[in-house]
């Protein structure tokens, strides 16, 4: 039996003393008596003064002010795409859980059933929700509304969207997934890769073919047998992404691909130590940083 | 007729100096002094917030989930509910099984009821509606303090999750002993004399908690709020350290 023992290391970091000018507050410091802004999101008014209910580094945009801290549950925006796991059928809707304050409703009308788009949703459809989407499936989909409450609804209408079949889920803090125009990502490496707003991210082997994998919003699943170099790839991927969030660094499809690419002097399994991590990490940011820097 | 009766090792209070001469207490603090406190944020990978405090060698793990949908008893349509669970280990007091706080189970609960109040006095609840926030304290190992210790980390904890917080709320015991207020008592001093426990907004100085073990001179009670503050001010002022620590190490631009 192979025995791994190491040393407990507190990780150093390279980090600079001072990021910029952004003010580092924590609750209940004030962060400005000026009574000329505006409250944003993580602070709140305290007779003129705006104080802090987080801890993170203030933003400033205009006259708007706003706290955000590190990690915190997602907050949704219309137009985001979220992976999610559905965690009860109901009457004419889909509870789904997406890691948000409250659970997100993904409604029978905003969801392409096989059948085109143009199809109708009749009382038959009703009582086969279940043959769709059962409790613990996973799908992609994108926030079409917000409602009052601050609960997401969803929308699948698009062939991008729809039940997610083998593959590898993966939770990161939400913040640390950049917003971007694209989300879906068919990496050179083999994979592809879902970044969802929420924080969640899907890794699964690129479809080949027409039919199949997450270009289709269907609601079959491909089950056949994924060969090995694939999970192999999936996984050095999957353990990719947790070293980048563990040392809190920002997930794209670049910072992601150069990760994988640091990575592959290691072994898909050794990167699950804690110095591999923090190693594949900072020769991502050195990278990213050198690019930046031309 | 059982002549054995449970006798705590310190059962040799009476005798012992709990504050000598000099003004050393028997760990060898000032009065005023506060116990070495350690803490981390971020311990447990899959909890929304989690945190870690010492406070000599009373230890204590604190976790957070949410806000998340609530459970149905529990859903209010306009604030968040907090749902706050204490729970002290076995193997945290003097002799195993035996608990250091006493009463057990029923202890239990009402501390955490205490707890549940004194968050909710902080938690901009009305930010969560139809949400639940879970808090979780367990004591690893109690040494006196540990209701002020719990209510410290809990607010570690729930700073860690990014839940919004009016302010800190940082808590401290206290008591008086020979007219010389003590404060951050550890076990010893706690069976040998009343203690108060105060939790305080370092913002506006307000004070969600206040509980007392035992009566004390309404004429020293003055003194030893004033005291007791102060101390809730130097836990601030290493909890907020600690906070800024954690954050500027974790900061990322992309």
């Amino acid at each position: 039996m192979e025995v791994d023992i190491r040393l407990a290391a507190e990780r150093l970091r390279q980090e600079e003393a001072t990021r910029g000018a952004a003010q580092l507050v924590t609750p209940g410091d004030t962060v400005t008596g000026d009574g000329g802004f505006m409250r944003g999101h993580g602070t709140y008014k305290d007779g003129e003064n705006l104080v802090a209910s987080v801890a993170g580094f203030v933003r400033r945009i205009n006259r708007l002010i706003s706290v955000q801290p590190l990690k915190a549950r997602y907050n949704g925006e219309i137009g985001d795409v979220v992976i999610g796991r559905v965690i009860e059928v109901q009457q004419k809707r889909w509870k789904v859980d997406t890691c948000s304050r409250l659970h997100s409703l993904l409604m029978l009308s905003s969801v392409n059933l096989p059948g085109g788009e143009q199809r109708r949703k009749t009382q038959e459809d009703e009582l086969a929700m279940r043959s769709y989407l059962e409790e613990g499936d996973l799908i992609s989909a994108e926030v079409q509304n917000i409602f009052s409450d601050g609960s997401l609804s969803l929308h699948t209408r698009s062939l991008k969207y729809g039940k997610l079949s083998q593959g590898v889920m993966v939770a990161v803090p939400s913040n640390l997934v950049l917003r971007r125009k694209n989300h879906f990502h068919d990496l050179p490496c083999g994979a592809t890769v879902i970044l969802g707003n929420n924080g969640y991210i899907w890794i699964c082997a690129t479809a080949v073919g027409e039919d199949g994998g997450a270009g289709t919003g269907g609601y079959v699943q491909n089950l056949e047998r994924v060969p090995l170099p694939e999970r192999e790839v999936i996984s050095r991927l999957r353990n990719c992404i947790l070293a980048l969030a563990g040392s809190w660094m920002m997930l794209y499809d670049t910072s992601i691909l150069y990760a994988f690419e640091a990575s592959s002097k290691f072994q898909a399994r050794d990167l699950l130590k804690p110095e591999v991590m923090a190693e594949v990490a900072d020769l991502t940011r050195k990278r990213l940083d050198l690019e930046a820097a031309e | 007729m059982c002549a054995y009766m449970w006798a705590p090792p310190f059962s040799a209070v009476s005798t012992m100096e709990l504050l000598s001469d000099q003004g050393l207490r028997v760990d060898g603090r000032r009065a005023h002094e506060l116990r070495n406190v350690e803490c981390r944020l971020g311990v447990f990978g899959r909890a929304d917030g989690s945190a870690y405090l010492e406070q000599g060698n009373t230890r204590v793990l604190a976790t957070v989930y949410g806000p998340h949908e609530a459970r149905a008893a529990q859903r209010r349509h306009d604030v968040a509910s907090i749902n706050c669970q204490y729970r002290q280990a076995v193997f945290s007091g003097w002799e195993r099984g035996r608990r250091a706080g006493g009463g057990g189970d029923r202890r239990a609960q009402e501390l955490g009821a205490l707890l549940q109040n004194t968050l909710e006095s902080v938690v901009l609840v009305e930010l969560y509606p139809r949400s639940q926030i879970d808090v979780y304290v367990q004591v690893l190992q109690a040494d006196g303090g540990t209701y002020a210790t719990c209510v410290n980390a809990a607010t570690l904890a729930l700073i860690d999750a990014g839940v919004a917080l009016r302010d800190y709320v940082c808590a401290c015991s206290a008591s008086v002993l020979r007219d010389q207020p003590l404060v951050d008592l550890n076990s010893l001093e706690t069976s040998g004399a009343p203690e108060l426990t105060a939790a305080l907004l370092p913002r506006s100085g307000r004070l969600p908690l206040l509980e007392m073990s035992q009566r004390f001179h309404v004429d020293k009670l003055g003194e030893l709020l004033d005291v007791a503050e102060t101390a809730c001010r130097d836990v601030h002022t290493i909890l907020n350290r600690a906070v800024r620590r954690h954050v500027s190490a974790r900061s990322s631009e992309k």
